[in-house]
């Protein structure tokens, strides 16, 4: 259907009825080049959407002269428009038409990604290839038995651009001895064996609810799933958790994700202490945190961050715990607030090689955000769990001066919250006989700007100055 | 009944084949189940039909046969003297469940693998009637890994690599030394006569298909190993080493790694400890580097510190970079795509679209932004239209300014 609109220049409105119709798109395309109509005096929508209002009244493109120049379209752009045109997004098709009416001057303008109209067509094609992949993988077959007593197999899926069509050919290939069906909120296709017949729309509903067969599937996830190597992020990557409600075996993911904890500790049982003796070295200490999972912390993909610096230091320094940077290294204060705290260790005389540095947490907790992983700040409830790990340390080094840098730091030290403003720049005496200091933590002024980090900048070296102070005299 | 005897065989029978790191159903020949009595498919590229929580890839049913062994390898949660769960099933179960759960698109296939019960022969010839019943009795056109065993005579080895479309045998361990203490029931040389002896079988296949049409197919996916790393004390480079020489000398399709995991009912033999994830992670990127990127054994030897180890914090190719950086920074406009490879944080995609975006215009920074995933990794190595990096790429703290993000390579992906 091609209608001139009326505007201030001819223009036309053009509306495919089918949304995966190449072919249409390709002839009406074709014709609008040839007619010399440019992409700006093109409206182009589906069947169903606004452009129908448009679309009223039937008019045909004048057709093109005898000396029409021939269209020409590269392979590359052929095979890339047949993908993208399957994407659910309505400006593909104007899109692709640009991309066409700009190639007859310049036929490789398709091989230029650093041009905007390319990179969003590669875009919108690899996401269409990517929900035909997926549809291949997460389709689940459902055995029912048909009126005539045979069975048949009818899976439910919710595809999110136009591709039922286009993945048809896969499954009558690979089921060609079957009889399936496949339904979707899109429309539904069927194969008998020998015939192809696509059907209208369907719902949840009208798939069967579950197979018998599932629960073995179920047993054969859960099993070869391996405890020890908890990946939750690379599982997302791959199966988003939009898939998990058509997908029988991913009702079994939490309970997986949890027990994974209780499992990896019978997994090392052999290496481990029993459960509340507390090591009694660094080693062993640092062995153990690598298996806990006392608290969802340890169920993310990170790993343990143990102390470091000298065994019998006077000072210790106690910190929220480890960041990104940390995490990768496996050492503790190697990022941005590691390099902050050495410079006013520095100037406050203090020498790093003298002092044991940890965390009142051992893991990383974050959230991620695309490729980062964002801080998140642990709960006291974590930081209490894991001061079980910190008083095994302390128990060990047995600081005469412990400094804990920020209130969850604190928290750790003494089980209780604190504000830093009121409990900084004095001892507060611990039950052992050290004491415990209190200030900022480094990375609190990192995020600071101007006036108020000068200010805080002051305070933390004061701070430092005073510990260094009250380490020479509990040294005397 | 039946089906509960199934499922606790299934049970225990697929948590013994998990630390088999291969999933892998790619590079076999294409062919589908039109014109057959069958079901099945094959179309180049394998499907993972599931992730499991550890982040791999489930595309095969992947069980072992049994897990009852006679052999007493440490390392391994089967060996003779352990004390799992044992359990057995028939050839005819495994043909079941494989056909049960393909119909319903669960799987790419069946990769079994088994303990040895009574003789190697034996199990082989179990092992081989499965896959036989498969394609000859149900015209099966699915996907099919064998684990061969080195022992086994080599006409059922040969058996096996006419059913399935992959076979492989372990190296297991990277070191001739390890295996000795680890594994005192296996043979190096053995081994490596067995992988040797199916390399021949395959490229002999490869050249009668070519000039005999209906020439009998022979393990078309090829044949891969696995090495444990981590039980050991084979470094970094000892690996890459002889990685690199078992891909030249058996025209291996992959190796895979598998981080040594603390198992239940450990030997008193092996350390407890686990090895860091990321070292396999790193190995396997080296794996990358070595069949994607042009480097070659020597290459990676470099990017390891004195210690023989891959850096943990960042990946083998950002250690090379920063190691050598005469060779850079690397004009987006001008260099070739050899040394644009080198480049960290440049992918494969990135270059050969930044070689086809070049012919069009001179690269911007901004451009050169569109095609890569982190421009910011890229900045300091890289100088386009608009950029060069001064003095950037000799400052000593530039590894801590292209602190990692933290990427997932697909490790697994079929």
């Amino acid at each position: 259907m091609i209608a001139p609109v009326a505007s201030p220049r001819a223009s036309y409105a053009i509306t495919l009825p089918v949304p995966d119709d190449f072919e249409l798109w390709r002839d009406h395309a074709r014709n609008l080049v040839q007619c010399g109509v440019p992409p700006e005096q093109v409206t182009w929508s589906e069947a169903g959407t606004t452009g129908d209002l448009f679309a009223r009244e039937e008019f045909d493109l004048p057709a093109p002269g005898a000396g029409a120049p021939w269209v020409r379209a590269s392979r590359a752009f052929i095979e890339l428009a047949q993908s993208a045109i399957l994407h659910s997004d309505p400006h593909r098709l104007a899109l692709l038409y640009r991309l066409l009416w700009r190639s007859q001057g310049n036929s490789r303008s398709i091989d230029d990604r650093a041009d905007p109209d390319v990179k969003r067509a590669e875009d919108l094609a690899r996401a269409v290839r990517r929900d035909i992949h997926k549809m291949r993988a997460f389709v689940r077959f459902r055995s029912v038995e048909d009126e005539d007593g045979s069975e048949r197999f009818v899976a439910w899926f919710e595809p999110e651009h136009h591709i039922l069509r286009a993945s048809a050919g896969f499954f009558v290939r690979r089921f060609t001895q079957m009889r399936w069906s496949i339904l979707t909120p899109r429309g539904s296709m069927h194969w008998d064996g020998e015939v192809l017949s696509q059907g209208p729309p369907a719902q949840r509903s009208d798939a069967p609810a579950g197979d018998p067969a599932e629960e073995l599937w179920r047993k054969y996830y859960a099993s070869i799933f391996n405890p020890a190597r908890l990946k939750v992020g690379a599982m997302l990557k791959e199966m988003p958790r939009k898939y998990w409600k058509n997908m029988p075996e991913a009702a079994l993911i939490p309970g997986l994700v949890a027990g994974s904890q209780a499992r990896e500790i019978a997994m090392v049982e052999a290496g481990t202490m029993e459960f509340g003796e507390r090591p009694k070295t660094l080693a062993t200490i640092g062995e153990a945190i690598r298996a806990c999972r006392r608290c969802p912390i340890g169920l993310l993909d990170n790993q343990a961050v143990m102390g470091e610096g000298l065994k019998q230091a006077e000072l210790m320094v106690v910190g929220e715990q480890p960041g990104d940077q940390e995490d990768l290294a496996g050492r503790p204060f190697v990022g941005p607030a590691g390099r902050v705290l050495d410079a006013h260790l520095e100037r406050a005389g203090i020498d790093r090689q003298q002092v044991y540095l940890t965390n009142a947490v051992k893991h990383f907790k974050y959230v991620p955000r695309g490729k980062r992983r964002l801080h998140q700040s642990p709960t006291a409830k974590e930081i209490d769990i894991c001061r079980w790990w910190f008083e095994g340390e302390r128990a060990i080094v047995k600081p005469k001066l412990i400094l804990a840098l920020g209130a969850s730091a604190a928290r750790g030290v003494l089980g209780k919250t604190v504000s830093i403003s009121k409990a900084r720049g004095v001892a507060h005496p611990l039950d052992d006989g050290s004491e415990l200091w209190v200030t900022a933590h480094p990375s609190y002024l990192l995020r600071l700007k101007d006036e108020a980090k000068e200010q805080q900048e002051r305070l933390f070296q004061a701070d430092l100055a005073a510990v260094a102070e009250r380490l020479s005299e509990l040294a005397e | 009944m039946a089906q509960i005897d199934l499922l606790q065989k299934l049970e225990i029978l697929a948590d013994a084949a998990k630390y088999d790191a291969s999933c892998a159903s790619s590079g076999t020949a294409k062919r589908d189940s039109r014109g057959g009595r069958g079901i099945g498919s094959t179309e180049g590229m394998g499907i993972c039909h599931a992730y499991a929580p550890d982040g791999r890839c489930i595309s095969l049913l992947k069980v072992l046969l049994t897990n009852h062994c006679v052999f007493d390898c440490h390392y391994c949660i089967n060996r003779k003297s352990s004390n799992v769960r044992r359990a057995r099933f028939t050839p005819q179960e495994v043909v079941e469940l494989t056909l049960s759960f393909y119909r319903r698109n669960y799987v790419e296939g069946l990769f079994l693998s088994s303990g040895i019960v009574k003789s190697p022969d034996h199990t082989m010839e179990q092992m081989v009637e499965v896959a036989r019943i498969l394609r000859d009795e149900h015209d099966f056109r699915g996907y099919i890994h064998l684990k061969t065993i080195p022992d086994a005579a080599p006409e059922l080895i040969h058996q096996a690599g006419l059913y399935a479309d992959r076979v492989s045998i372990n190296i297991e361990l990277p070191t001739d030394s390890g295996l000795k203490r680890l594994a005192p029931d296996k043979d190096a040389g053995r081994i490596e006569q067995a992988m040797g002896g199916m390399t021949s079988s395959i490229r002999e296949a490869k050249d009668e298909k070519r000039r005999f049409r209906h020439a009998p197919r022979f393990a078309p996916g090829g044949q891969s190993t696995q090495m444990i790393v981590g039980a050991d004390a084979a470094t970094d480079a000892d690996i890459v080493g002889k990685v690199d020489r078992l891909y030249r000398a058996f025209g291996l399709r992959r190796v895979y790694y598998s981080a040594f995991s603390p198992i239940p009912d450990a030997s008193a033999v092996l350390p407890l400890k686990r090895p860091p994830l990321v070292r396999e992670h790193r190995l396997y990127q080296t794996d990358w580097l070595m069949r994607f990127y042009g480097y070659d054994a020597a290459d990676v030897a470099q990017a390891t510190g004195e210690d023989g180890m891959l850096p943990l914090d960042i990946d083998p190719k950002l250690a090379w970079a920063l190691k050598f950086r005469e060779y850079f920074p690397v004009d987006v406009n001008g260099s070739s795509r050899e040394m644009l490879l080198r480049v960290p944080g440049l992918g494969v995609r990135a270059v050969d679209n930044i070689l086809a975006s070049r012919r069009h215009r001179r690269l911007r920074l901004d451009d050169v932004a569109k095609l890569t995933v982190s421009v910011a990794k890229v900045r300091p190595f890289i100088v386009a239209a608009d950029w060069r990096p001064t003095l950037l790429t000799d400052r000593s703290d530039l590894r801590i300014l292209l602190a990692p993000k933290r990427e997932q390579l697909e490790l697994f992906v079929a």
